[in-house]
């Protein structure tokens, strides 16, 4: 019961992307099309979900028994690059179609602060490796429906009629703006 | 292009956060006042500052194949140092940038400098460059911090970063008017896109001014 409302509480209450600001560079380049934006959110939900489990091992075997702990950055960004590298290669072999639609922002999940930020959480949140590994299924779930669902607005905003200083990039933060009021909404659920 | 442009152009023509759109992460989440975004820029300057140095040092041996995860971890390296740097002698601000410090490895400035400058210039350029984009970032999260505080709190504050008892100086306008949601994520979508559509405004009406000069 305590796993579902951590699942509840991470993917819509404090969902990382609109309370957080974790992924806000993606959720801005590669949310054009709704199919893109999908593609981005299972490679990002694959490498979170990898990346929460290896770190929590790394940390709680291997750092803290050895008192190595101010070495968890350079653990952390160097499991994430591997991993983000393993899914590049996995992808150009088997989707070239993918790999090309998603251009620079796939080896860019490197730096995507929800994979760090996730990982980072996990351990100052104190959780086991079951917690955290549903932390970071439950971020990814959440990053995934936001980029989902603003590209599927930013599709209909294409052909809105938006005064000109508005168009791009300012009219989709504010549209991010209002998802993260309606988000705020049900804010006491959880 | 002279070493003065060098450094220009990261304040304003190339701004990190508001033209180039990289680290906006940090800029949004760190923004709630004017304190915690001088705390974010000082610390980003003093990585971007480093790094681009030790990078542009190093750039005739580290090979171009694995150049990335060596920028990573050269930036991660004194990411860490920062965070320590900064629990030891600014606790306050510390406990209030939270996670925000080490999401510094992966702020999108550093990394991007590292690559699309450092990695091809000289020291005193990259450093140059460096202290431009730092002073640029800053500028930009000291902007969006100084109208979501206002319109959040209806009032704006400094405290000294080092000394969180030490104010410099505080003052209250509109407390009774004040808007609580700018002080809350979505405020600071809201805010960073009317700053957006505001310098998209100045840029067409200057487009269709040179159209105009163009004509006559």
């Amino acid at each position: 019961m305590e796993l579902v409302s951590l699942f509840i509480g991470l993917t819509f209450v404090n969902n990382v992307v609109l309370s957080k600001f974790y992924a806000v560079c993606p959720l801005l380049g590669v949310s054009k099309k709704p199919k893109n934006a999908l593609n981005m959110g299972y490679a990002v939900t694959f490498v979170i979900v990898i990346a929460s489990i290896v770190t929590h091992i790394l940390y709680h075997f291997v750092l803290v028994p050895l008192e190595i702990t101010y070495l968890d950055l350079i653990t952390f960004i160097l499991v994430i690059a591997s991993l983000v590298q393993f899914v590049e290669m996995f992808l150009k072999k088997t989707s070239p179609e993918i790999y090309k639609s998603m251009g620079v922002y796939l080896p860019l999940i490197t730096t995507n602060c929800a994979v760090l930020g996730v990982a980072l959480d996990n351990i100052s949140a104190n959780y086991n490796l079951i917690e955290a590994t549903v932390a970071g299924l439950a971020v990814s779930v959440g990053f995934t429906i936001v980029i989902y669902l603003f590209a599927t607005i930013r599709e209909r905003l294409e052909i809105a009629n938006v005064p000109e200083s508005f168009k791009g990039t300012p009219i989709a933060l504010i549209t991010a703006g209002i998802m993260a009021c309606a988000l705020a909404g049900i804010a006491g659920l959880v | 292009m002279n070493k003065f442009d060098t450094f220009k152009k990261g304040l304003f023509i190339e701004n990190p956060i508001f033209v180039l759109l990289l680290g906006l992460c940090s800029a949004l989440a760190i923004t709630t006042s004017l304190t915690n975004a001088l705390g974010m820029g000082m610390a980003v300057i003093c990585v971007l500052i480093m790094s681009n140095v030790i990078i542009s040092l190093l750039r005739k041996i580290i090979p171009n194949e694995i150049r990335i995860p060596v920028f990573i971890v050269i930036i991660a390296t004194l990411v860490k140092c920062v965070q320590m740097l900064m629990n030891a002698f600014t606790p306050a601000l510390y406990e209030s940038l939270g996670v925000f410090i080490p999401l510094i490895v992966v702020n999108c400035i550093i990394l991007g400098r590292a690559e699309s400058f450092a990695s091809k210039n000289g020291v005193v350029d990259s450093l140059l460059d460096a202290l431009g984009m730092g002073l640029g970032y800053t500028f930009a999260v000291l902007v969006i911090s100084f109208f979501r505080e206002l319109i959040g709190t209806g009032g704006l504050s400094l405290f000294n970063p080092f000394d969180a008892s030490q104010v410099i100086f505080q003052v209250q306008l509109f407390g009774d008017y004040s808007v609580s949601l700018f002080t809350q994520p979505a405020g600071a979508f809201i805010t960073l896109g009317c700053i957006l559509a505001f310098i998209q405004c100045l840029k067409i009406r200057k487009e269709r001014k040179a159209k105009k000069v163009e004509e006559k």
